[in-house]
């Protein structure tokens, strides 16, 4: 499988942007080496901001640079970016749909060795909760690249939160993305796994152990994980006998969460594979972290079998 | 060009108009920020009505200068000033907070024509106005961007992160005006918290300061004039001003911050307004 790491990805198609148009801006709090926007800044000094290291300012600061027509993204660890500057995200961004684009890099528990300060873990259930706010989770690289284009197309706000460690191409080259759309990677009968961000990988190795058992799993990436098109989410889930959410997030507002308001009704069973409700720690490898977390292929093994019991 | 006595003596008139609609927006026996928005009137009324370049009919004029409201809960003064100038009828400052109304309790952009974005959550206008400046820098635009903030507000710790972002950047595109009311909604700020030293402290941080009678329309009117000479810095005016300035029975005092007339107060401020 082609590897690739989401933030060179993301630091790459931002320049490539930034060519075409001339709008882009970049804020950096002081992590442009990690988030990769070093690459931006190297390309176009003069639309890069180095704003120290103060996520809230930023954020207002890049409000004001989108009520003068630019198109301002905002970088940070997903859980300074989303965090730390919520209010400035919800009164200098949102309400007025201005066109900032947070990303929060270094997502979930993928800065493994940095522990919990470092962890986002709830930066989706926040970001949903804001009114406005579009908020997005790429699989891998290809779909990356994609995204920020999309977000860049997209008048209004946006919240990406992007994975630190390279990953596994899952989704497919040719396949168009657009915003609000969820994707199956992978058609299967009995049972349906909604997952977003590397998970979606997980899943997709899962559904092969599945699969040597004689279990038949949809894999579907809720690569957008606001707006919800609960609607697209009910059609997928048809003709299945159970329902598995999976997600480098608390399980606490997020696509658990997400999913099971939209299935409401079914009489599906649902479980969920996610962070419990705590905090995460240091660990000397990312999937050492996940294992510890049950953020594995085998829990996911496990949640289908408990849905079809 | 200096000011001439004639225009002062206008924008004093004009002052005293914004006050009066202040008075009157809020009215009687309803809670209003009376204290700051007063406290800001001559300030505004220079800034609408003789310094600042700006058209009602084209709110989206990209050479136009823009005015911020840090402290947004003083908005009356400014929705007093853009109803006076044409932005919306005169007759929509009754309105103000009801429901689905244009006036806001604190400015909204796309509720209100001439408010510019979206302040009240303390701390966070100086910021947004910076980022104005820093795009009039990238396209190479001559506009201003004025702030107004309090000094029960820089206790907030975002305005010195801005203050720094300004400095860094040398955004001498950027006003700050710092209205010193001394007083915030719990009492003086001497006693509450206090923010002081303040001219030390926007020097140290890198701006360039200059302190105002904030009710002297000649001192504010020469001070903006001042801020346009200074190259490479930004400035803050430090504006000496009176809570509720001209509402006798309220001024420089906290309850006011955002207070409710009786009706017999009403009646008395509104009579020190009217022409």
């Amino acid at each position: 499988m082609n590897m690739q790491n989401c933030r060179t990805v993301y630091g790459e198609t931002l320049v490539q942007l930034g060519r075409e148009n001339e709008r882009i801006v970049v804020l950096e709090a002081d992590l442009s080496k990690t988030t990769m926007t070093k690459l931006f800044e190297k390309e176009f000094p003069g639309r890069f901001f180095e704003m120290g290291i103060g996520e809230q300012n930023m954020v207002s600061v890049a409000a004001g640079l989108a009520l003068c027509g630019k198109i301002a993204f905002a970088n940070s660890f997903a859980v300074f970016a989303a965090g730390r500057p919520y209010d400035q995200i919800r009164v200098s961004v949102c309400i007025g749909k201005l066109n900032v684009k947070i990303v929060g890099s270094s997502c979930g528990i993928s800065d493994f060795g940095d522990g919990a300060t470092h962890q986002g873990i709830e930066d989706v259930a926040i970001m949903r909760a804001i009114p406005n706010m579009t908020v997005l989770s790429p699989a891998d690289g290809i779909e990356t690249k994609k995204m920020v284009k999309a977000a860049v197309e997209y008048d209004g706000p946006v919240y990406i939160r992007i994975p630190r460690n390279d990953i596994p191409d899952v989704t497919d080259e040719k396949q168009e993305f657009e915003i609000g759309r969820p994707a199956v990677i992978r058609e299967g009968k009995d049972v349906i796994v909604f997952a977003h961000g590397y998970m979606v990988y997980k899943a997709l190795k899962a559904a092969d152990a599945l699969e040597k058992q004689g279990i038949s799993a949809r894999i579907v990436n809720v690569s957008t994980l606001k707006p919800v098109d609960e609607k697209a989410i009910k059609k997928l889930a048809e003709g299945v006998k159970g329902i598995v959410t999976v997600e480098e997030h608390t399980i606490i507002g997020g696509l658990a969460s997400i999913v099971a308001f939209a299935m409401r009704g079914s009489g599906l069973p649902l479980e969920a594979v996610a962070i419990q409700d705590c905090f995460g720690q240091s660990a000397l490898s990312y999937e050492q972290l996940l294992e510890h977390y049950g953020l594995t292929d085998a829990a996911i093994v496990n949640a289908v079998k408990k849905v079809l019991k | 060009m200096a000011i001439s006595q004639e225009k002062i003596k206008e924008l004093e008139k004009t002052a005293k108009k914004l006050r009066y609609d202040i008075v009157m927006m809020i009215g009687a026996g309803k809670p209003g920020h009376l204290g700051g928005s007063c406290s800001i009137a001559d300030i505004v009324a220079v800034l609408y009505f003789h310094k600042m370049r700006h058209n009602p009919k084209n709110l989206k004029w990209p050479d136009r200068d823009r005015l911020l409201l840090s402290k947004g809960h003083a908005a009356l003064a400014q929705y007093a000033a853009l109803a006076e100038c044409g932005y919306f009828p005169k007759k929509e400052l009754a309105t103000l907070k009801e429901l689905g109304t244009i006036l806001q309790g604190h400015p909204e952009m796309l509720r209100t024509a001439g408010i510019e974005a979206y302040t009240g959550s303390l701390g966070q206008g100086l910021s947004v106005a910076c980022g104005m400046a820093m795009a009039g820098k990238i396209d190479k635009k001559d506009y201003k961007v004025y702030c107004i903030l309090g000094d029960g507000e820089i206790a907030e710790g975002q305005i010195w992160e801005a203050s720094l972002t300004a400095a860094f950047y040398k955004l001498d595109n950027l006003v700050a005006i710092f209205d010193k009311n001394l007083v915030q909604a719990t009492g003086p700020i001497v006693e509450r918290y206090d923010t002081n030293p303040h001219p030390e402290k926007w020097e140290a941080f890198g701006w360039h300061v200059i302190v105002i009678d904030g009710h002297d329309i000649r001192q504010i009117a020469d001070a903006l004039d001042e801020a346009d000479k200074v190259k490479g810095k930004p400035v803050t005016l430090i504006a000496h001003t009176v809570k509720s300035k001209g509402v006798s029975f309220a001024e420089g005092k906290a309850e006011f911050h955002h207070g409710i007339m009786t009706q017999e107060q009403f009646e008395t401020a509104r009579r020190l307004f009217e022409d």
